[in-house]
């Protein structure tokens, strides 16, 4: 009996219509927002999450308030699925629908599969430079690099998330313990102290005597955090010392611990390639006598030495590389003094053809279900 | 006679519209209209002189041409004719448009009175303008107040003004054909004395100031000078390498001859200075004559883009959509038959003049019909007067007519106000340079908002009629019913295309197949709420009137779509940030949450529900009981 009531609730046409109308409104909602907290806050906020949350003032607490976007998504799915197997059937006058719906549930399947698997990198390139691997766009990791031996470097790699939540850090290919004994998720380094400054208590590498001052996290996409930390390190005999790591720091900390030497660093987490790529051409034209860029392109060569590839290819606006399980899009463009600086963006996204056949299946469905009406139509009239 | 009626109308205005595609007659003797055809490049792309007029003046005071003091226009060729050759003229015409109350105050001019101010008028303001509109333009351009627009705008028409002044020859030259004559004479001289000073021999001193002098003129209307008229030399190696005067006589220095080109400008300035026609008609057919072999395809590009600005094919449209409304509403009170053909035929009419505007405008950009949002509102009543045919075609009832005139001249309007920000086929930033989305994905969106906005204003029709008049039967009511129901279909079906279309786009150009950025999101909500149209109507939650109230609310959900988002200033999308159009866009919501209110009045004060209509409509089917006219 209540089985029977929850099949029919889910099989309801009603509860499609509520589900589209609460898109609806999450969607516009979530447009609205990205203006005060920014597009990646406000796609976490409204459509990654099952639930949209709403602090309450004065409390740490956080009160659902509407469904998310994973929550609605689920549900018409559900919805939809669950309509086929009771109610429609798998009819030959209804084929334009299934296609639709099947079309459909591809699609946000898809998306979740997207938003759950892809990983988005930038790649920046000097004319002439080349490199093997991207650079993430928000993610920063901390590395402890074994560089005993010139000719191969031993990187352990901590995420940044990992840094901020565990105080504690042992790791097995290390021959001493990592502590974090402050983090501050975006920061700026100073010489000077000012107003809210704090000062860096570091005992080696070039963080001492440095200043540091707090700033909000990031919420735009075009802004990125800049994380800083104090780390100790502790081996068998005792601390060997505690350094000041940034992402906002160039210079490269060394040091030595039994016979081995060693880096440390918080740096842009880094995602590597078994090939490489060389930035040869850069180029940006803008129209005669105005400023509006006609195009952007990059000339790259790539290379993979365990194959023998070894091949140019232009990546411009629209028309990005696809290799590898990797597509590289022109992202950004900028003149340096030694040359002009290309930034290619790295997308791995293994359910990147959904959207293409979720495409074709849609609109080939409604094609055909409209026009089996609008025939039907026709004919009506002229009989 | 009544059966012919419609046929003669149409015929009438046939003959007007193809009465705009005669060339415009010359005035005082000049050869204007040959003049605006001349090819230069400005903004990226090859245009005639007419549209450089065309596009300063509606920076400078929002109109296409200017009227005379004593009644009269000036062309937009004819008045860029005046300001290059002969400004003391132009600068005592009351060009620029001053409106802004503080502004007014701060220029002494009056509060009532003329919105326009002459060149002469403004002279002894310059510095204060200039001074004010450094200060606005430090300031964010989100942030500014409506003084510190208005200033802004003012300074850059001025610049504008100041830059065309200089365009053709050095503002303060008389004959600009002798002066030219001198410089090259000047040259050998001039440059032997720089290279002796160079080398540190004895010079001529009279040679190098002269010289000197020239450049230093030459240099500055380098700087200045605004569209680019001087075809490049070696077009073979870069078409696009056009320079303007100025350039062009630096580089007389080291060719040590002045460009055919500038030379047939000084000799058409020269002679309209002195006022003698046959001469400048003379240079100027030299010019063209010169010009065509080498430059055939800019030539034709001028030529035809002079005309199309000439014939203005959407202008006519709108007036036809403006006769078709009336004679539409006309129709469903007395002489059904006359009217309602005299109108369909009209819009035929309408639709080809429409069709042929979009189709010129495709050639002269070489592009898909849709590039920006200003040729978006001409597809989008283009879309809706197509779909508007195609119902009356079916239903011989006039709500094709008057829905589909009336999207067409709304449409025409929103474009007409677009327009004023300059030029309307500017080239496309590298990311929309890509004729293979534009023709689909924005092709495609495009017409999905026709076909939201033809359901709306379905529903409108069927609203006003429904409760303000007793024409609305219960047959008519039920034609509608389907008509915005197939529509709906429709509208799902090219939004839904459109926006995965949109989605594989920036799939290719951005990394992402959906970003959640504003535009996306706006598409997103169209599909969605046509989808909830669709399914509320299949699950029996809404019957007749609740279908025209959803489809209404359609209007909004494509307005915010269409403009609102544009409104938000964030993404990568927001090509055209644009805030004037929002208080418009406001009105349009309320209106469409007004009539939506009104369509949820109770059945009894709807007038056409209340009795059969007393006296039915020719074509239209008889009056039906209340109970089955909104069932």
């Amino acid at each position: 009996m209540l089985l029977s009531r929850v099949v029919k609730f889910f099989c309801s046409l009603r509860l499609t219509v509520v589900c589209l109308a609460l898109a609806l409104v999450l969607v516009f909602a979530g447009t609205l927002a990205q203006v005060n907290i920014g597009l990646y806050a406000a796609q976490a906020k409204y459509f990654r999450s099952l639930f949209v949350l709403w602090p309450v003032p004065g409390t740490g607490l956080k009160l659902p308030v509407y469904p998310g976007g994973y929550l609605i998504g689920g549900v018409l799915v559900i919805n939809l699925v669950a309509a086929y197997f009771s109610r429609f059937g798998l009819r030959k006058e209804k084929a334009g629908l299934l296609m639709v719906h099947s079309g459909l549930v591809l699609l946000l399947l898809g998306q979740l599969a997207t938003d759950l698997l892809q990983v988005e990198s930038g790649m920046r390139l000097t004319e002439g430079e080349t490199k093997n691997f991207s650079e993430d766009f928000r993610a920063n990791e901390l590395v402890v690099v074994d560089t005993t031996d010139p000719a191969h470097n031993n990187v352990v790699a901590i995420p940044d998330r990992l840094v901020a939540k565990d105080r504690e850090l042992s790791l097995p290919q290390l021959p001493f313990a990592v502590r974090v004994k402050q983090y501050w998720p975006n920061a700026d380094l100073l010489m000077q102290p000012t107003n809210g400054a704090v000062a860096v208590v570091a005992t080696r590498g070039v963080g001492r005597g440095l200043y540091l001052i707090p700033r909000p996290v990031a919420t735009s996409s075009e802004e990125r955090n800049s994380p800083a930390a104090v780390v100790e390190l502790e081996g068998d005999q005792g601390p060997v010392g505690s350094w000041l790591v940034s992402s906002a720091l160039g210079a490269k900390q060394d040091f030595s611990y039994g016979q081995k030497s060693y880096q440390i660093a918080l740096r842009v987490s880094r995602h590597y390639y078994p090939y490489s790529l060389t930035l040869l051409k850069a180029r940006h034209d803008v129209y005669m006598g105005t400023e509006i860029p006609r195009n952007f392109s990059s000339r790259v060569r790539l290379q993979r030495p365990e194959t023998g590839e070894d091949r140019e290819v232009l990546i411009r606006m629209n028309a990005p590389l696809r290799y590898g399980g990797e597509t590289y899009y022109q992202y950004q463009m900028a003149d340096a003094g030694n040359g002009k600086v290309s930034t290619l963006q790295v997308v791995h996204n293994p359910g990147w053809l959904t959207p293409y056949l979720a495409c074709s299946l849609v609109g080939t469905g409604l094609v055909v279900q409209f026009m089996t009406h609008l025939i039907g139509f026709v004919r009506r009239r002229k009989a | 006679m009544k059966k012919y009626l419609p046929w003669l109308v149409t015929a009438g205005f046939a003959l007007w519209v193809l009465g705009g595609l005669g060339s415009p007659r010359a005035k005082d003797g000049f050869d204007t209209a040959g003049f605006g055809r001349l090819p230069v490049l400005l903004n990226g792309r090859v245009q005639p002189l007419d549209s450089v007029a065309r596009s300063s003046l509606l920076v400078i005071r929002t109109r296409q041409s200017v009227a005379l003091e004593g009644g009269g226009t000036l062309s937009p060729t004819e008045w860029l004719m005046e300001v290059t050759m002969k400004p003391e003229v132009a600068d005592a015409r009351k060009l620029f448009r001053v409106d802004h109350p503080d502004l007014r105050g701060m220029l002494k001019l009056p509060a009532e009175g003329s919105m326009y101010c002459s060149f002469n008028d403004l002279r002894p303001a310059l510095g204060e303008i200039e001074k004010q509109a450094e200060r606005a333009n430090g300031v964010d351009a989100k942030e500014r107040n409506t003084f510190e627009q208005a200033v802004l705008r003012l300074n850059y028409g001025l610049t504008l003004y100041q830059r065309l002044k200089n365009s053709l020859r050095p503002e303060t030259t008389d004959d600009f054909n002798a002066e030219l004559a001198a410089y090259q004479k000047a040259i050998p001289a001039g440059v032997a004395a720089v290279k002796r000073r160079e080398a540190g021999q004895s010079f001529n001193q009279e040679d190098f100031d002269r010289i000197l002098k020239m450049l230093e003129r030459y240099d500055a209307m380098a700087n200045i000078a605004y569209p680019l008229i001087v075809p490049p030399a070696h077009p073979e190696q870069r078409r696009d390498a056009w320079s303007n005067v100025g350039t062009s006589l630096m580089e007389t220095v080291h060719s040590g001859r002045v460009d055919p080109a500038v030379a047939s400008y000084a000799a058409m300035v020269t002679a309209y200075r002195e006022g003698r026609p046959a001469e400048f008609n003379q240079a100027l057919a030299g010019y063209r004559q010169w010009l065509e072999p080498q430059f055939t395809p800019e030539v034709r590009k001028g030529d035809r883009e002079f005309l199309f600005h000439q014939w203005q094919p959407f202008y006519l449209s709108t007036v036809l959509y403006v006769c078709v409304f009336l004679l539409g509403c006309g129709s469903w009170f007395t002489w059904f038959p006359v009217l309602n053909r005299t109108g369909f035929w009209l819009l035929v009419l309408a639709f080809l003049v429409h069709s042929a505007g979009i189709i010129f405008r495709m050639v002269l950009e070489g592009r898909p019909p849709v590039t920006n949002l200003y040729s978006s509102a001409i597809f989008v009543g283009w879309g809706a007067v197509l779909l508007g045919l195609v119902l009356e075609h079916f239903y011989h009832d006039s709500i094709g007519l008057v829905m589909s005139s009336a999207l067409g001249f709304l449409t025409q309007v929103i474009a007409h106000n677009l327009s004023l920000d300059g030029d309307t086929m500017e080239m496309l930033r590298a990311v929309l340079d890509t004729n293979f989305w534009l023709a689909t994905h924005v092709v495609v969106i495009t017409l999905g908002y026709a076909s939201t906005f033809v359901a709306g204003f379905l529903g409108i029709v069927y609203i006003v009629r429904g409760l303000f008049t007793r024409s609305l039967s219960g047959e008519t009511a039920k034609a509608l019913a389907r008509m915005v129901y197939g529509i709906v279909c429709f509208a799902t079906l090219f939004s839904f295309v459109g926006t995965i279309l949109g989605g594989i786009w920036a799939d290719q150009s951005w990394g992402r197949f959906w970003g959640w950025d504003p535009k996306e999101n706006g598409a997103l909500i169209i599909v969605l709420w046509n989808a909830i149209i669709l399914h509320a109507r299949w699950g029996g939650l809404v019957r007749e009137r609740g279908l025209m109230n959803l489809a209404v609310f359609g209007n909004i959900v494509t307005s915010f779509s269409w403009f609102g988002v544009n409104m938000l200033g964030v993404g990568l999308h927001s090509y055209g940030f644009m805030d004037k159009a929002f208080f418009w866009l406001v009105a349009f919501v309320v209106s469409q949450v007004v009539l939506i209110g009104l369509g949820l009045l109770p059945s009894h004060f709807w007038r056409s529900f209340q009795q059969p209509a007393p006296h039915p409509v020719p074509g239209v089917g008889g009056g039906l009981a209340p109970q089955q006219a909104h069932s």
